[in-house]
């Protein structure tokens, strides 16, 4: 059996949104080994939104490849939760938002490496070690900063409060929210940090391609050079 | 134009990155199928972004038309997925002499495990410590020696 064109292309989005807003810290991370460390996350979740594009293209079967899906869709075609999407913020942002999405990514990847699916079982047991390492990555800089200074506890907890609610869509149509619960919750202990309270705002739409504003913007500077050209190639 | 001189031929593409060990060495040559006209040769990537594969692709298929075969064919295999267990004995041997301490046993390496610093590729010492999880390339994190004082690349346990 088949994956879903749309499943895929969920998948996908949510890596290529999360490469592109990585690439963003590109010579401006607060020190060069977090800058190498931040562009090689970028580098793994591009590589595996290529491989889910490509995949979602051929299912559609409409003659798109990954090219066309990342540079030529408009945003209310695009399938990625709304977390992806957000600004990058201060770097406590950026690392709130990968804690949550590693592990939920992590987690989602594994449970895809039992899928009918070959094609996707494979791309997810190559993708799942390497969202082990981001969410180790992220995992250590959040209880740094967390139990770390005055300053990067209050950066760090209004992080995790900002970007807390956009945890929710991430689990619409699948079982594994108290699996993620059980990875984040201690590392937010360890951080000395708090999480909001169950039962609060939770923005939605991403998955049927109701996205915020930040969205476009995104969109704007990563489509305009191949808009510009269509079909260019090196 | 055997199956087996066409994985020999392929075997022996370099790795464009890590110039001191072949695709075999690394575990990325899975197998290669050949007649007299077509030879079909199976790769599986190491990490899913890794620029290198595009070269490896290229690379390999020039090998394989130089010696003689009209028609060649890369396939990616993605099961079972690449690691590092894979890359052999005498590549860990080169890379540790180009200065790269190779990766230990996944068993033991992988983030949430207490992996053994590695040793200095340079001096022996097993005073070490990590500068950085990510180092130039995905495959690769940093690290600096606290007696000959050395940075060195250490391959990720993956």
């Amino acid at each position: 059996m088949t994956a879903a064109v749309e499943e895929v292309l969920g998948l996908g989005d949510d890596a290529l949104i999360a490469a592109q807003r990585l690439a963003e810290w590109c010579a401006r991370a607060p020190e060069m080994e977090e800058d190498v460390a931040l562009t090689n996350i970028a580098l793994d979740q591009l590589g595996a939104a290529r491989m889910l594009l490509s995949y979602a293209g051929e299912l559609e079967g409409a003659g798109r490849d990954e090219d066309a899906l990342a540079y030529l869709r408009g945003d209310r075609e695009f399938r990625n939760v709304l977390l992806a999407e957000l600004p990058n913020g201060d770097f406590a942002v950026t690392m709130a938002k990968l804690l949550f999405l590693a592990a939920y990514q992590r987690n989602r990847y594994q449970q895809l490496m039992q899928s009918t699916d070959d094609r996707l079982a494979g791309i997810a047991a190559t993708a799942v070690k390497e969202s082990a390492y981001h969410l180790d990555h992220a995992s250590l800089w959040t209880v740094r900063l967390g139990d770390g200074t005055e300053e990067s506890r209050r950066r760090m907890q209004s992080a995790v409060d900002m970007v807390w609610p956009y945890t929710y869509e991430l689990f619409d149509g699948n079982d594994l929210r108290d699996g993620w619960l059980a990875v984040v919750e201690p590392v937010l202990a360890e951080a000395t940090l708090t999480r909001p309270e169950e039962g609060g705002w939770a923005p939605r739409g991403g998955r049927t391609g109701l996205h915020t504003e930040h969205l476009s913007y995104l969109l704007a500077e990563m489509q305009v050079l191949h808009r510009a050209h269509p079909g260019a190639a090196w | 134009m055997t199956s087996s001189y066409a994985y020999e031929v392929a075997a022996r593409v370099m790795d464009p990155e890590l110039r001191v060990v072949t695709i075999a060495e690394l575990g990325i040559l899975r197998e290669v199928v050949a007649d007299r006209d077509r030879a079909v040769v199976t790769i599986t990537p190491t990490y899913s972004g890794c620029p290198a594969m595009d070269v490896i692709r290229a690379d390999v298929t020039s090998a394989l038309r130089n010696a003689g075969w009209d028609t060649v064919e890369v396939v990616t295999r993605l099961r079972p997925p690449w690691t590092t267990d894979w890359i052999a004995e005498s590549g860990q041997a080169k890379l540790a002499a180009a200065g790269i301490a190779p990766a230990g046993p996944v068993s033991l390496g992988m983030p949430g495990r207490r992996a053994p610093a590695p040793a200095c590729p340079r001096c022996g010492s097993a005073q070490t410590e990590q500068v950085s999880r990510f180092g130039s390339t995905a495959c690769k994190s940093l690290w600096r020696c606290g007696r000959c004082r050395e940075p060195f690349e250490h391959v990720k346990a993956i």
